[in-house]
């Protein structure tokens, strides 16, 4: 039989997790993501993993914390009241350099908001997810295969950077059901990791993993050898991909679910003859500037379409240095952005540039 | 195939337990007057029987499903209405359980009813294609749970294979042993294979199903 299964989005993350050698999960159920917990509670007993449902999601990103101290790979997943609760743990994972994969499955907010799908968390996971001067990477995928490929690739950016790497997608991601080829990831050799917790077998010298720093100019210190790092990270690692960009007037930008509404816009508009294409962004943070300045070159304007109050739009403005106008097309609250809506919004970004 | 006064599909979470009772209902309908479709989903409170109800209420299928289902409401509530399937024995039932044991908890509270009423048929849903039913072993521990959990038995199972809007005929018919196996590993019979009707439009296509998949039943499996 041929190797493709028929996996939910929140499935495949957890059995891309499972490929890349996560066997400790901790996590705190919420829809539209406690699949993965679920799917995990399956799996790693057999796998003789660990899972762990915490008594909250707070505890849940403090056992991630131990968990990579230690020098396993571990995760935690929640969507976003509950991600919002890990604000805390984000800040010291990162104050500690530690890697750490955690997954949000975006639900309508604020507050307790409601459980249809969003990305209204867009700005928490590329600019504050908890306090002080820190980044996550953040990946966002836009299939059910893509969710099991960056949940795998997640563990060994984490592991390559010593950062928490973010998954950010909406409940549809999350709640949909494609077929999947789960061959497409194999696990390379053990990380060396020479920092963490292991015991010193009166070896060595003891580890010490901490975010706490008594002298002011040691804490600066580190702080700007984290952002050396970061400065790497924003060289090497921006993910993007161009649909029909080439020779495009007006460019898409979206991310996720959105982007696969942007790919059904684009082709109606194109048989219309309108000359239209789409940078769908991968990673939010570090956020595809270059790209999209070079497009700027070229074309008239800019459609910005996300399920959230025009966040990532910001961050189209400033990668083009508000060189051309940014149209913004969103829907928010759990509301999806329909092709039709999207198609007025090209229409009215060419009619811009006609006149 | 023989229509029981109470039909209940169970089963693995995903299987596809929703799309199957529903074209079921439909297909009951042709034959009896009075037609109730359950859901009992205290599980998923998204892509419920609700997503069907112009279809069920334009062919006079009386729907009996939680007024929370599909809104932001997450209230494992089951309907009073639902027990109108065992007081008027003259009614053709379809019950749809959430998935996996937890799923088939919400049974356990009609199980005396429905073991005690008419024959009744409880059919285990199986998609070979789903990663975490593909062995026996795996099947048989998720029948026993559900078992356990809804204190009844089961008495069939559905082979309902597939791989949603890019499944193949043959991916369909690459599954029959596993279906005939699964029926002598669990000692229950093969009820029906489960085949989307798209599958099946040419008279080519319609032979060759019905040569390879044992108690063909073609059904709408999903919207585009």
């Amino acid at each position: 039989m041929a190797s493709k299964v028929l996996m939910k989005g929140n499935e495949a993350i957890a059995e891309g997790a499972l490929l890349a050698g996560c066997r400790h999960y901790f996590g705190y159920p919420i829809t539209p993501q406690s699949e993965i917990a679920a799917y995990m509670a399956k799996r790693m007993p057999k796998l003789k993993g660990t899972f762990l449902q915490a008594e909250s999601e707070v505890a849940a990103i403090n056992m991630v914390i131990g968990a990579s101290a230690a020098g396993v790979r571990a995760m935690t997943s929640s969507s976003s009241p509950g991600f919002a609760l890990k604000s805390e743990g984000l800040s010291y994972l990162a104050g500690c350099d530690l890697p750490a994969v955690v997954v949000n499955i975006q639900r309508g907010g604020p507050g307790l908001g409601g459980i249809q799908p969003s990305q209204a968390d867009y700005y928490h996971a590329t600019k504050s997810a908890g306090h002080g001067d820190f980044h996550m990477l953040v990946l966002a995928p836009n299939s059910v295969q893509e969710m099991l490929d960056y949940a795998f690739d997640a563990f060994d950016l984490a592991d390559k950077y010593r950062i928490t790497v973010a998954l950010l997608a909406d409940g549809t991601l999350g709640q949909m059901m494609e077929p999947v080829d789960t061959t497409t990831k194999v696990q390379g050799p053990p990380v060396v990791k020479p920092w963490a917790l292991t015991g010193t077998e009166e070896k060595r010298k003891p580890n010490l993993i901490s975010s706490l720093y008594l002298m002011p100019e040691e804490l600066e210190a580190t702080v700007f050898e984290r952002y050396e790092r970061y400065k790497v990270i924003e060289e090497k690692e921006p993910r993007y991909e161009g649909y029909l960009t080439d020779d495009a007037d007006i460019v898409v930008v979206a991310y996720g679910a959105t982007s696969r509404i942007a790919q059904n816009a684009i082709d109606i508009m194109r048989k219309e003859g309108v000359k239209v294409g789409l940078l769908r962004l991968i990673t939010l943070w570090p956020f595809p500037k270059k790209p999209l300045y070079d497009l700027a070159q070229k074309a008239s304007s800019f459609v910005a379409a996300e399920l959230s109050m025009g966040q990532m739009a910001d961050d189209v403005e400033l990668a083009i240095r508000c060189q051309k106008p940014v149209l913004k097309c969103y829907r928010t609250g759990g509301v999806i952005i329909t092709p039709e809506e999207l198609l007025q919004k090209i229409r009215e970004a060419a009619s811009i540039q006609t006149s | 195939m023989r229509l029981a006064r109470v039909t209940v599909f169970a089963g693995h979470f995903g299987s596809g337990k929703t799309s199957l009772a529903v074209a079921y209902a439909l297909w009951a309908k042709q034959q009896k007057d009075r037609v109730i479709l359950c859901d009992l989903d205290i599980v998923n409170p998204y892509f419920r029987m609700a997503n069907a109800v112009e279809d069920l209420k334009g062919a006079g299928i009386r729907l009996v499903t939680s007024r929370f289902a599909n809104t932001n409401v997450e209230a494992p509530a089951i309907p009073a209405e639902a027990l109108a399937l065992f007081d008027d024995t003259d009614i053709t039932g379809i019950i749809d359980l959430g998935g996996d044991d937890r799923g088939a908890l919400a049974l356990g509270r009609y199980a005396g009813l429905l073991r005690s009423g008419d024959a009744y048929e409880m059919l285990l849903v199986i998609n070979q294609f789903r990663p975490l039913t593909r062995s026996f072993s795996d099947l048989y521990e998720i029948k026993n749970e559900i078992e356990t959990a809804s204190k009844v038995g089961f008495t069939g199972i559905v082979n309902n294979s597939n791989l949603a809007a890019e499944t193949t005929l043959q991916d369909v018919i690459a599954t029959a042993g596993f279906a005939t196996e699964a029926s002598k590993k669990l000692a229950l019979p093969l009820k029906m294979t489960a085949l989307d009707k798209r599958l099946i439009q040419s008279e080519e296509a319609k032979e060759k199903a019905l040569l390879a998949l044992d108690e063909l039943f073609p059904i709408a499996l999903y919207k585009n």
